[in-house]
C-alpha cells in the first residue's frame, strides 16, 4: 500500500482520536496547573425557610457569587503551578509521617489509601488472571471436540457481562442477609457480615474481577494453543516429560507473546479499577484512584465540584499506568526485536 | 383486533379529556420541569400535567442536572424542583428569577410559610417539608415498658433493653452510610449538641467539645446496629423496619408512610413515630428540617415564565393534596396530617432548626461524609478525625475561593 492511500485510510480515525482523545488530554493537562474560582462578597441577607404556621427567618452574613452584568457569576482562573498535585500527595504530611515513623499516617492522606488499594488490586489479580486463564484454555484444549463449542460459550460468559452489573449481583448475594451470607452462616453457626470488614470487601472485589477478566485471558491463550506444534509436544512426551514440564517448557513459551499482551492489558484495566468500587459501595474502607477522580468530579448537592484536582488525580492515574507498562513494553519490544 | 384498537383509542381520548377536565384553564406555552421523582413530585407533577402542554422530567440525580441546565440559555427546564440544598447552586449562579410579581399575580392560594425568601425577594415556593425523626415500633416498646425515648442517652439505654430482650435482630437502624447519609447524621447530632460550624472568613471549627461527643454518640449507636451500617441507607433502613429487623430508626418523614403498605411492610399498624431525640436533656431536638418545592428559570422569556407560574400553581392546588394526602408532609392549603406525620410537626414544634445550607457547608457536609467512617471503624481518633475533616474542608474551600 503507498503512503498515500495509508493516510487516506487511517485519517479519519487519526481525526477522531485528536478530538476525542488528544485535546481532552492537553485540556485536562492544563486545568491540573490551573484553578477556576467564582468571586465571592460578604454580605448579609435574611433568609426565609418553612416551619410550620410561621416562617424561620434568619439574618446571617454569608458569602455569596459575585454575578457580572448578565447576571453570569463572575469566575477567575489562575494558574497555581503543581499546587493541585502538592494538595493531593501532600508531600509535608508524608514527610512528616516518615520522620516520626507513623506509617500508618501515610495511609489515612486519599491519595495514599486509593494508590495501596490499586497497586494491590492489580498486581494480586495480574498471576490469578494470568493463571486460571492458562489452565481454563489447557483444560479446554484436551476435552473432546463435541462438547468444546458449548463450553467455550459458558466459559465466556462472565466476561459479557457488564462490570458494574456483575459487581451489584456479587453484592447482593453477599450484603445483608444475602443467600451466600445466610448460608455461610448456616455452615458456620454465627453471624457474619461480610460489608462491615474492608478485607473482605476487598477479597471480594478481587475475586469478582479475577471472574470477570479470567474468559478474556482463556480466549487469547485458546487462540494461542490451536497454533502449538504438535510435534515439538509428541517429542516431549516421548522424552518422557511430565505434563507439568511440557507445560513449563514447551506451552508457556509458545504463549509468552501473549501472555504479555494479557498482561499489558490487564494491568491498564486494573489500574483503573473503579466499577467495583461503585458496585460494593466500598468507599467507608476501599477507594481506588479512578474513583477519587470521579469524587472530585461529581458535584455535591450544592453544586461543588473540584475540577483542578481531578485533572490533577487523572493525570496522576495515567503517570502511574506509564510507569507500571513501562517494563512490559519494553520486553515487548525485546522480543520484537530478536524475532525480526 | 380492529375493535379493540378502536376501544383503546377512545378511552385513551376520554381520559385526556377528563384529565384536561380537571385543570381550569388550558396551557398554551410548552413547558418543561427537571425535579426529584419521589412520590410527591409525582403528584404535584401530574397534576401539572392536566393542563396540557407539559413535561415532567424525574431524576434523583436532578441537583446535579439542574446548575448546568438551568444556566443554558434559554434554560432546558423552565421549572425546577429544588431542594433545600440544591437551590444554593441556583442561586450562587444566578439561574432562578424573583418569584414576587407572579406570587402577587396567581398566589392567593399560598400560605405565608410557604415562600422562600432570600433577602426580601421570594425566590422559591415551597410545597412540603422533611426531617429525620424516631421511627418505632410501637408494640415492642410497649411489650417491654420502654418510654418514647427524649434524648440519645436513652435511645442508648431503650436499644440495651431492646437487645436484653433478643426480640429483634438489632435494636437501631441508621443511615450510616458513608458519603452523604453519614454526613448528614453528623450534622444533625452536632448541631443537637449546640456546635456551630464556622469561625469568621468561612474557616471550619469543628474540632471541638461538641465535635467529639458527636462522634462519640454515633459510635456508641453503630454498636447496636446491623455491622454493615456504613453501607446503609435510608432505603435499607426503610426494609429493615418493614421487614422487623431493626425496632427504631432516626428516618426520614417521607419513608414513613411505606411502613404502612401491606404490599412491602410487615409491621403494618405496628410503627409509630415520634420528635428526633435530642443530643443534650431539654435541647431542641437532634435534627434538620428540609424543604422541597419549585423554582422558575431566569434564561427563559418573561411569558414563559408567567404561564410555568401559573402552571405551578395547578400543581400545588388543594386538590392535588386532598388526592395525595400521605405521600408527604406537605405544606400547601388543604393538608391533613396523618398519624405518621405527627413526628416532622413534633421535632419542628420543639425547635429543630432548617438545614442551613451554603456553598461552605456543602464543602463541609463531603468532608464528614467521607471521614466519619475512619473514627468509627477505629481507624483514627476522634481528634484525629475531625483535624481530618477541618484539613479536608480547608483544602477544598479554599480551591473553591471561599476562604483565603
Amino acid at each position: 500500500m503507498n503512503p498515500r492511500t495509508f493516510y487516506a485510510f487511517v485519517s479519519p480515525s487519526l481525526l477522531l482520536m485528536v478530538v476525542f482523545i488528544a485535546l481532552p488530554l492537553a485540556s485536562v493537562f492544563v486545568q491540573s496547573f490551573q484553578v477556576t474560582q467564582q468571586v465571592y462578597q460578604q454580605v448579609t441577607v435574611e433568609t426565609c425557610t418553612p416551619g410550620f404556621l410561621t416562617q424561620n427567618c434568619v439574618q446571617e452574613t454569608r458569602s455569596q457569587a459575585v454575578l457580572d452584568e448578565h447576571g453570569r457569576p463572575v469566575v477567575e482562573t489562575r494558574f497555581v503551578g503543581l499546587d493541585n498535585y502538592r494538595t493531593l500527595l501532600q508531600p509535608m504530611a508524608v514527610a512528616k509521617a516518615i520522620g516520626s515513623g507513623e506509617f500508618s499516617d501515610i495511609l489515612s492522606i486519599d491519595f495514599y489509601k486509593a494508590l495501596r488499594f490499586t497497586l494491590t488490586f492489580t498486581f494480586v489479580t495480574l498471576p490469578l488472571v494470568l493463571a486460571f486463564g492458562l489452565l481454563v484454555a489447557v483444560a479446554v484444549n484436551t476435552i473432546a471436540k463435541r462438547v468444546r463449542g458449548p463450553v467455550i460459550f459458558v466459559t465466556l460468559l462472565p466476561f459479557i457481562i457488564t462490570p458494574v452489573i456483575g459487581a451489584l449481583s456479587i453484592r447482593w448475594l453477599f450484603v445483608g442477609d444475602g443467600i451466600m451470607t445466610a448460608a455461610l452462616e448456616h455452615l458456620m453457626g454465627h453471624d457474619i457480615a461480610v460489608f462491615a470488614n474492608g478485607w473482605a470487601i476487598e477479597a471480594l472485589m478481587m475475586f469478582y474481577r479475577v471472574w470477570h477478566v479470567t474468559p478474556f485471558a482463556f480466549v487469547i491463550f485458546y487462540a494461542g494453543l490451536q497454533t502449538l506444534d504438535i510435534d515439538t509436544l509428541e517429542s516431549a512426551i516421548v522424552d518422557g516429560a511430565s505434563r507439568f514440564e511440557r507445560l513449563r517448557y514447551v506451552v508457556v513459551p509458545h504463549l509468552r507473546p501473549l501472555i504479555v499482551f494479557v498482561a499489558l492489558i490487564h494491568l491498564m484495566d486494573a489500574y483503573r479499577v473503579f466499577e467495583e468500587v461503585v458496585g460494593f459501595s466500598s468507599q467507608a474502607y476501599r477507594i481506588s484512584l479512578q474513583w477519587l477522580t470521579y469524587d472530585f468530579l461529581i458535584p455535591d448537592n450544592s453544586g461543588n465540584r473540584s475540577i483542578a484536582r481531578a485533572s490533577a488525580s487523572s493525570m496522576l492515574t495515567m503517570i502511574g499506568i506509564v510507569i507500571l507498562l513501562v517494563p512490559l513494553l519494553r520486553q515487548a519490544w525485546r522480543d520484537h526485536r530478536v524475532k525480526r | 383486533m380492529f375493535r379493540r384498537l378502536a376501544v383503546a383509542a377512545a378511552v385513551s381520548v376520554f381520559a385526556v379529556a377528563s384529565a384536561h377536565a380537571a385543570c381550569s384553564y388550558e396551557n398554551k406555552v410548552p413547558l418543561k420541569s427537571l425535579s426529584a421523582g419521589f412520590e410527591a413530585w409525582k403528584a404535584v407533577t401530574s397534576t401539572m400535567a392536566e393542563c396540557g402542554n407539559f413535561r415532567a422530567e424525574l431524576d434523583q440525580d436532578f441537583a446535579q442536572k439542574q446548575p448546568a441546565a438551568l444556566a443554558a440559555k434559554p434554560a432546558l427546564y423552565q421549572i425546577g424542583g429544588v431542594a433545600t440544598e440544591s437551590i444554593v447552586a441556583l442561586l450562587q449562579d444566578g439561574t432562578i428569577r424573583p418569584l414576587d410579581e407572579f406570587v402577587a399575580k396567581y398566589g392567593q392560594n399560598l400560605q405565608p410559610n410557604q415562600l422562600i425568601k432570600i433577602d426580601g425577594k421570594v425566590m422559591a415556593v415551597a410545597m412540603m417539608v422533611n426531617a429525620q425523626h424516631l421511627v418505632y415500633r410501637e408494640d415492642i416498646f410497649k411489650d417491654l415498658g420502654i418510654e418514647v425515648p427524649k434524648t440519645y442517652d436513652e435511645v442508648l439505654e431503650a436499644a440495651a433493653k431492646i437487645k436484653d430482650a433478643g426480640v429483634v435482630k438489632y435494636p437501631l437502624g441508621g443511615t450510616f452510610k458513608t458519603g452523604w447519609n453519614l454526613g448528614e447524621e453528623f450534622v444533625n447530632m452536632y448541631l443537637g449538641f449546640g456546635g456551630s460550624f464556622f469561625g469568621d472568613g468561612n474557616v471550619a471549627a469543628v474540632n471541638n467539645a461538641e465535635g467529639v461527643k458527636t462522634l462519640e454518640m454515633l459510635k456508641a449507636l453503630s454498636r447496636y446496629m446491623d455491622p454493615e451500617f456504613l453501607v446503609s441507607d435510608s432505603t435499607t433502613v426503610q426494609q429493615q423496619l418493614q421487614q422487623g429487623t431493626v425496632a427504631m430508626a432516626n428516618l426520614w418523614a417521607s419513608r414513613a408512610g411505606a411502613m404502612d403498605d401491606p404490599a412491602e411492610s410487615k409491621v403494618v399498624g405496628k410503627i409509630n413515630v415520634a420528635a428526633a431525640p435530642a443530643a443534650v436533656p431539654g435541647a431542641k431536638p437532634a435534627t434538620t428540617i428540609w424543604w422541597d418545592g419549585v423554582t422558575i428559570a431566569k434564561n427563559i422569556s418573561d411569558e414563559e415564565a408567567d404561564a410555568a407560574f401559573r402552571l405551578v400553581m395547578h400543581g400545588l392546588s388543594e386538590d392535588m393534596v386532598k388526592a395525595n394526602n400521605d405521600a408527604a408532609v406537605w405544606l400547601v392549603k388543604g393538608y391533613e396530617p396523618g398519624k405518621l406525620a405527627a413526628g416532622a410537626f413534633a421535632s419542628a414544634e420543639a425547635g429543630a432548626p432548617a438545614y442551613p445550607a451554603s456553598p461552605a457547608l456543602g464543602l463541609l457536609h463531603t468532608a464528614f461524609g467521607n471521614h466519619v467512617p475512619d473514627f468509627l471503624t477505629g481507624k483514627r481518633t476522634a481528634e484525629q478525625t475531625l483535624a481530618d475533616i477541618e484539613a479536608e474542608y480547608a483544602i477544598a474551600a479554599k480551591e473553591k475561593g471561599l476562604i483565603k
